[in-house]
């Protein structure tokens, strides 16, 4: 009788609502869209797109408010809060809530009437949100299957588009794979040291005696292999221009920024983890980081596809936020004021730009070469003007979020005797200003083909999304400092 | 244990008796997935097969692996194996046969190097135990259960999102037209 009392006795981690909350919003806005879409009988979308809109502005509200408060954890230790995880669920909630805004219009010029977009979104960035804000190694696999998997279902959702139908099953093969070494790697460490959390697998690593430094460098390879994969670090990254290509481009937009912040913020913690092993995986990360930078910007020279282009200069980006990570880690500071600040501000750049391009969608039939986004500047001024100033992001001239990104990360590369990755970083963003030219200058040209290129009217919803992204990477630079007054603490 | 009364040169337990019986049927029955020429028969060899060996896992005090490999693999996967063989009715095509077959010649060798592999390497050290080492609380159903519903619960909470995205996601899938 005692055993049966003893098993039935089960005292519940304590739990701090507030530490999920944005998770837990995200979800139930899923839910509630759900619902919605099952229980109406018209295509009518406006209800799903209000829910999910609000559903996500009380998210990042939740996760804002919470930026200053002290770190801590619940359930377990299976979610936890720092001022990290705060400003990431922030940026995600915003990312989420910005391609919403432009979809409905998108997926409707499209002709694109799978409704199941809406909840889809909303759930994959809650799994993006567990992965940032979590130090258990399990919750951030199940946040990144959440995320993956509603987005191998997102890519392939223009039916009648084989490339569409392609993006899908390349990312799902690819992904898939990914999804294994990660796991492979986490069974690996679990088997070395008993744990799956981050802080008690860094004091193994520390403390770690001669026989389990095999297995702990064997798994560590393997999950850094399976995020590379994720966050598309060369050599891992070929199936990112024909993912983002052939994906709608509104799907597009939340892939290049939402599954990027979150595998980069995972792989920014396992990284910190690892830092007392770093004289095996440095050297590594170090010339992946200059191959990052490097080769997609040479490869984007030559192409004719915007969304590709724009699906290297993600690549290349991933790669100057490695360089921040790396730094970070290397000078022991494990500072994450800079990583996440290029982050915000890479996000809003990267969806400004999907959005604008998201325009030529027309009736069912959408062109992403250079041509047609000819004389955009005649049809929509607004959508051509804040499209320069994304460009001028990307490129990193000084008024925007993108140049202090880089500045920053310049700095705390030179900082901790990284000069050589700075260096390449210098060059790079030099190179990348040829092919970020030709998109504007595309979009400024107006000959007689371009007065004949039709693209889709802005509406309310593009229009906001375009003001919002241009606002926030010009307000960068009014939002650096306090941002990094709190992510210092 | 004590051993049976049975005119036996050697001294038999009855868990022995009980271990021989099951890895036979298991045995016969994993040949029986490769003999079997109808696809049909040999997804049936392996559905028994799985039984077997839930009902060896139940012997060894592992209750909750033994009723997952039911329901997992015997349930679910083969149910799954079934329906897609049947669905198919996939016979085994004539034009597969090929005049010089080198495949018995590669497999029968690399079958038996694997059997001798794992008789050194697995029969030989585990031949004398005799008794159940886990612990009888350790992996049952009870155990498993505490941990998911205190410490795994929130993992246990986001795995039923994923799961409805593999639902809705599937069902987006499968649908031609809106």
């Amino acid at each position: 009788m005692d055993k049966v009392n003893d098993l039935y006795n089960m005292t519940p981690p304590g739990i701090d609502w507030m530490i999920i909350m944005p998770v837990l919003v995200a979800c139930v806005t899923g839910l509630v869209a759900f619902l919605w879409m099952s229980l109406q009988k018209e295509r009518d979308t406006t209800p799903m797109v209000l829910t999910t809109l609000v559903g996500m502005a009380v998210s990042a509200y939740t996760a804002f408010a919470q930026i200053n408060f002290s770190n801590a954890s619940t359930f377990a230790n299976m979610a936890m809060r720092d001022s990290m995880s705060s400003i990431l669920q922030f940026s995600l909630a915003v990312i989420c809530f910005i391609v919403v805004l432009f979809s409905d219009a998108y997926l409707k010029q499209k002709q694109i009437a799978f409704r199941e977009f809406y909840p889809l979104t909303v759930w994959a960035t809650a799994g993006a949100m567990i992965m940032v804000s979590t130090q258990n190694l399990l919750m951030m696999f199940i946040g990144l299957e959440v995320l993956s998997i509603s987005l191998y279902v997102m890519a392939g959702m223009s039916r009648y588009e084989q490339k569409s139908e392609e993006s899908a099953m390349k990312y799902f093969l690819l992904g898939a794979f990914a999804s294994a070494f990660f796991l492979y790697g986490i069974a690996f460490i679990y088997g070395a040291t008993g744990s799956t959390n981050l802080d008690q697998i860094a004091v193994a690593y520390a403390t770690g005696n001669r026989e389990m430094l095999g297995l702990l460098v064997f798994g560590t390879i393997l999950m850094l292999i399976g995020l590379s994969f994720k966050a598309a670090f060369v050599p891992f990254h070929q199936w990112t221009p024909d993912v983002y290509q052939g994906a709608p481009t509104n799907v597009t937009a939340f892939m290049a920024a939402a599954s990027k912040v979150a595998a980069i913020g995972a792989l920014f913690r396992v990284l910190i983890a690892a830092a007392p092993l770093q004289s095996y995986w440095m050297p590594a990360m170090f010339w992946i980081a200059i191959l990052t930078m490097t080769i997609p910007n040479l490869l984007a020279l030559v192409q004719k596809d915007v969304k590709r282009v724009l699906g290297f200069s993600s690549i290349a980006n991933a790669g100057y936020v490695l360089v921040a990570i790396l730094a970070a880690v290397k000078s022991g500071s494990n500072n994450y004021a800079t990583v996440c600040i290029y982050l915000v501000g890479y996000s809003l750049m990267t969806l400004g730009s999907f959005a604008v391009i998201s325009l030529t969608a027309k009736q069912g039939k959408e062109g992403t070469s250079f041509e047609d986004l000819n004389g955009l500047w005649k049809r929509s001024p607004l959508a051509a003007g804040t499209l320069v100033i994304f460009l001028a992001s990307l490129i990193g001239i000084p008024p925007t979020g993108g140049f202090f990104g880089k500045l920053l990360i310049f700095q705390d590369a030179v900082g901790a005797h990284l000069t050589p990755l700075a260096i390449v970083l210098a060059v790079n963003s030099v190179i990348s200003v040829y092919y970020y030219l030709r998109i504007a200058l595309a979009a400024m040209v107006v000959d007689d083909e371009g007065e004949k290129t039709v693209s889709a009217p802005m509406t309310p919803g593009l229009q906001s999304a375009c003001i919002i992204c241009a606002t926030g990477v010009i307000a960068m630079l009014f939002l650096i400092s306090p941002l990094q007054s709190v992510l210092h603490r | 244990m004590n051993p049976l009364p049975l005119p036996l040169p050697f001294p038999v337990t009855g868990n022995q008796v009980g271990f021989l019986m099951l890895a036979g049927l298991a045995m016969l029955m994993s040949i029986g997935v490769v003999v079997m020429k109808s696809p049909v028969r040999a997804a049936m060899c392996l559905v028994l097969n799985f039984f077997v060996l839930a009902f060896i896992y139940f012997t060894l005090n592992a209750q909750m692996l033994g009723i997952t490999q039911i329901m997992v693999y015997a349930g679910a996967i083969m149910v799954l194996f079934l329906f897609v063989v049947m669905l198919l009715k996939s016979h085994a095509p004539a034009f597969n046969k090929e005049k010089i077959d080198f495949k018995p010649a590669v497999a029968v060798p690399l079958g038996l190097a694997m059997f001798v592999m794992i008789g050194s390497q697995v029969i030989w050290p585990l031949r004398s135990m005799s008794t159940i080492k886990a612990d009888n609380s350790y992996g049952g159903p009870q155990a498993i259960a505490k941990v998911l519903f205190t410490d795994y619960v929130y993992p246990f909470e986001i795995i039923s999102i994923l799961l409805l995205v593999g639902v809705v996601g599937s069902v987006l899938l499968a649908k031609r037209k809106v």
